[in-house]
């Protein structure tokens, strides 16, 4: 059988790729695709945690299903915010989104 | 070692790899297209962990609506992502750098960890699992379970698809 810290060194492997694209890329929905990845990594977390500690409980999945609900929010917002944004200043490069920077 | 453990490292070596290709290809639209693997892989997962509903709802959810959507993102905004000499920002190296330390520290945590054994379910705890999905829809709209979790849920659906119409709709 497999043991957990399998399914934990994979969330976090992906966890850190993910992390890895949110801080490197330009590109704003390369970034959003960074985010998703994390997003998967915290829900492989509670899905596990949820089959080796309380099978038989239902609170680990819902907990998942909620996770789902949010990252379907995060993505339809983030991606509306950038196609927004590439209408007004022609670019989906996050360093030249400055208008607010002081 | 057993043919579900061998299953589990194919399929973690191909998360990982697609997940890696997302991150550093160039051509962002072939990102999406790894980014579509990568969600299948963890989708496998969901699977192993015996998470079927889990492992629909990344089908449909992720794969079916959120990659598309990134997709089609990618095709409006297509003139700002010609082949730009450089799809990392100068501080890339800081950013693998952090990615890595990351890894190594949650890693580091999960050896803290007690040692927790697969739960050999028995017979009748096993047709429990199986009857999974109901208990999860009860679960969701009973009062006293999760009923307002599932309410907010879905008031934060509705605001964002509302607020995402308002922001990137075209204005007069």
């Amino acid at each position: 059988m497999i043991p957990l810290s399998w399914y934990l060194t994979l969330a976090a492997a992906l966890f850190a790729i993910g992390l890895y694209g949110v801080l490197a890329r330009r590109n704003a929905v390369a970034i959003l695709m960074g985010v998703e990845l994390m997003i998967n990594a915290v829900i492989i977390n509670l899905v596990a945690f949820w089959r080796y500690l309380q099978p038989t409980g239902i609170s680990g999945q819902v907990f998942a299903v909620i996770v789902f609900a949010v990252a379907a929010a995060e993505a339809s917002v983030g991606l509306a915010l950038i196609i927004s944004i590439y209408r007004r200043r022609n670019s989906v490069v996050a360093e030249e989104m400055n208008l607010l920077k002081w | 070692m057993d043919i579900s453990q061998i299953i589990f490292l194919i399929v973690a070596t191909a998360t990982l790899i697609s997940a890696l290709m997302v991150v550093t290809t160039r051509n962002l639209v072939h990102g999406a297209l790894w980014l579509i693997v990568a969600l299948f892989g963890v989708a496998v997962v969901f699977v192993l962990l015996e998470a079927g509903f889990i492992a629909v709802v990344q089908v449909v959810l992720f794969i079916g609506a959120i990659a598309i959507l990134i997709i089609f993102a990618m095709m409006l905004t297509r003139r700002a992502l010609s082949d730009e000499p450089h799809q990392t920002n100068s501080q890339w190296p800081i950013s693998a750098l952090v990615a890595a330390a990351s890894f190594v520290a949650l890693t580091g945590l999960t050896s803290f960890l007690p040692d927790w054994q697969w739960p050999s379910l028995a017979a009748s705890d096993s047709a429990q699992l199986s009857g999974n999905l109901q208990q999860l829809g009860y679960a969701l709209v009973q009062p006293n379970q999760f009923a307002l979790p599932f309410q907010v849920a879905s008031v934060l659906l509705i605001v964002a698809l509302i607020g995402a119409v308002a922001v990137a709709g075209e204005k007069k």
